[in-house]
């Protein structure tokens, strides 16, 4: 086992570890600061593919501003594992049916693909994650997505900013 | 079995690099708040701390000491194990940023060439920014289990202020970015150091500026300390803290004043660079030495401004602070870039 495979396998059982921990905690606090882990081990990931743009964005725009923001609402709303709303039994039973069948086309999908048969994630190789090939292919392959993307972001901006507004 | 094959005699060169670098950086943090209650005495017009050792020098020494020794309380009503995890995280976020600055050229031991800078990413100044979007995290956390009104209104407070300067310190970054070209720290640094090439600061007294305004609400400083603001929530979202975990709290916040004052050295002022001197021409252990204090001396005046305005403005009311981060900065900032760009667009022809 080479050191890269090391990293591999404990960043992924922290990550699946972390994201169990978001649902069975019980305080949402901890849920939240658990997901922050989750995203870290998924920035671990980028960095083992030599995404190192992609990673560190990851960090700030999930974990810096996102759950800030997350957290922010708990904290003030004062959450805690009282208050939480009991669900029925059948909403259970709906939630895990819903999960596994979404879970089966994931997989399914996945088995199915051409491209991806009797390959392994390439370590260290490949360099679109790396700002500057990035950017380039953001702003000539994918202009038009990328612009349309951001005129979204805009509305969503100026939306937030009329609902928030107090007249 | 190639278990860990990789360059052993590198690893063990950088855990002795991150060693030093970490401890040096607690210990000038240390002296650090030494400096401020003196600085604060000469503006105030009185002796300072005086009585441990010779000019008060032991002063920094019995104050932990003292801190040490205190008796450590967690409220019952906390959430502890996150109440412990609050000051650490405030600690590891404050000294991560250590390790992407470039503190100095490269120095030659045992026919190795050692760089000291712990990591030469290339998306260094991004590491920097999300470094310093984690430190949110440490008065969050600390202020929320701390479960007390007063430290969780100051946490909130605290985490809005970073939030809302972290965008307006970005923007400044990016002009920075544009002139040159690159985002890792050490390329930046080599490029102000190039023959015939001035240091950022003439390219970007702007940016400078808006980076500087930034720096201070981000360490939390006056005349942006309102997470600390005494008078309306009694202390700040370290209230209910005791011994070492308020120390290390208070730590931080200087650890985190050298941190950005050397950020702002390599951004702005040509980071180990040494004006009117060619390194080149020196042997490159001695170039190194003197450009590490070279970037030691800029640093120190840093902190010294920042202790100046700490003892000299008084703190902003919150509404303003919102008005100034959001209403003049960002607007500032996106001036900035728009200036930059078009003004290299024009010299590009």
């Amino acid at each position: 086992m080479s050191i890269v495979q090391l990293l591999f396998s404990f960043l992924s059982v922290l990550a699946i570890f972390g994201a169990i921990m978001v649902l069975v905690s019980k305080n949402p606090v901890h849920s939240v600061l658990w997901l922050i882990t989750v995203f870290f081990a998924i920035s671990g990931h980028y960095v083992l593919l030599n995404a190192q743009f992609l990673a560190i964005v990851n960090l700030i725009v999930y974990a810096g501003a996102i759950m800030v923001l997350f957290l922010f609402v708990i904290m003030l709303m004062n959450l805690n594992a009282e208050a939480e709303p009991r669900k029925h039994l059948w909403m259970k039973f709906a939630g895990v049916i819903a999960g596994g069948c979404f879970l089966m086309v994931l997989v399914s999908l996945i088995r199915q693909t051409t491209e991806l048969t009797g390959k392994t994630a390439l370590m260290k190789e490949g360099n679109i994650g790396l700002i500057k090939n990035l950017g380039k292919a953001l702003f000539s392959d994918y202009v038009v997505p990328f612009e349309i993307s951001s005129v979204l972001f805009l509305s969503a901006m100026v939306g937030a900013v009329v609902i928030g507004k107090k007249d | 079995m190639t278990l860990l094959a990789f360059d052993w005699i590198l690893m063990v060169e950088k855990l002795i690099l991150i060693a030093i670098i970490v401890f040096a950086s607690l210990g000038i943090a240390l002296y650090t708040t030494f400096a401020e209650r003196k600085v604060a005495a000469i503006l105030q017009d009185r002796p300072g701390p005086n009585r441990a050792g010779p000019f008060g020098l032991l002063q920094p020494f019995a104050d932990g000491l003292k801190l040490i020794m205190k008796e450590e309380i967690i409220p019952n009503s906390s959430n502890k194990a996150l109440f412990i995890l609050g000051p650490g995280l405030a600690m590891t976020a404050a000294l991560m940023t250590c390790s992407v600055i470039p503190w100095s050229s490269h120095v030659e031991l045992f026919d190795r060439k050692i760089d000291l800078q712990i990591a030469d990413i290339n998306i260094g100044i991004l590491y920097i920014f999300g470094v310093v979007s984690l430190g949110v995290y440490g008065i969050m956390i600390g202020g929320w289990a701390s479960n007390n009104k007063f430290s969780l209104m100051a946490a909130l407070r605290g985490a809005s202020q970073a939030i809302s300067y972290e965008l307006a310190m970005g923007l400044s970054l990016i002009a920075v970015l544009m002139i040159s070209g690159s985002l890792s720290l050490k390329t930046i640094v080599d490029e102000q150091m190039a023959a015939g090439s001035l240091w950022n600061i003439a390219y970007q007294p702007l940016g400078f500026v808006i980076f500087f305004i930034c720096a201070l609400a981000e360490c939390n400083r006056t005349p942006f300390d309102l997470p600390e603001a005494e008078n309306e929530l009694n202390f700040g979202y370290h209230q209910e803290y005791s011994s070492m975990k308020l120390g290390f709290y208070l730590f931080s916040e200087y650890i985190n004043m050298i941190m950005s004052s050397a950020v702002m050295a390599c951004l702005f002022f040509g980071g180990y660079d040494i004006p009117f001197l060619n390194e080149a021409t020196l042997s490159p252990n001695f170039a190194a030495i003197l450009g590490l204090l070279a970037l030691l001396t800029k640093i120190v005046i840093f902190i010294f401004v920042f202790m100046w305005i700490r003892w000299t403005i008084p703190r902003f009311r919150y509404d303003q602070l919102m008005n100034v981060g959001w209403k003049k900065l960002i607007p500032l900032a996106l001036f900035n870039m728009l200036l930059t760009g078009a003004l290299i667009l024009w010299k590009q022809g």
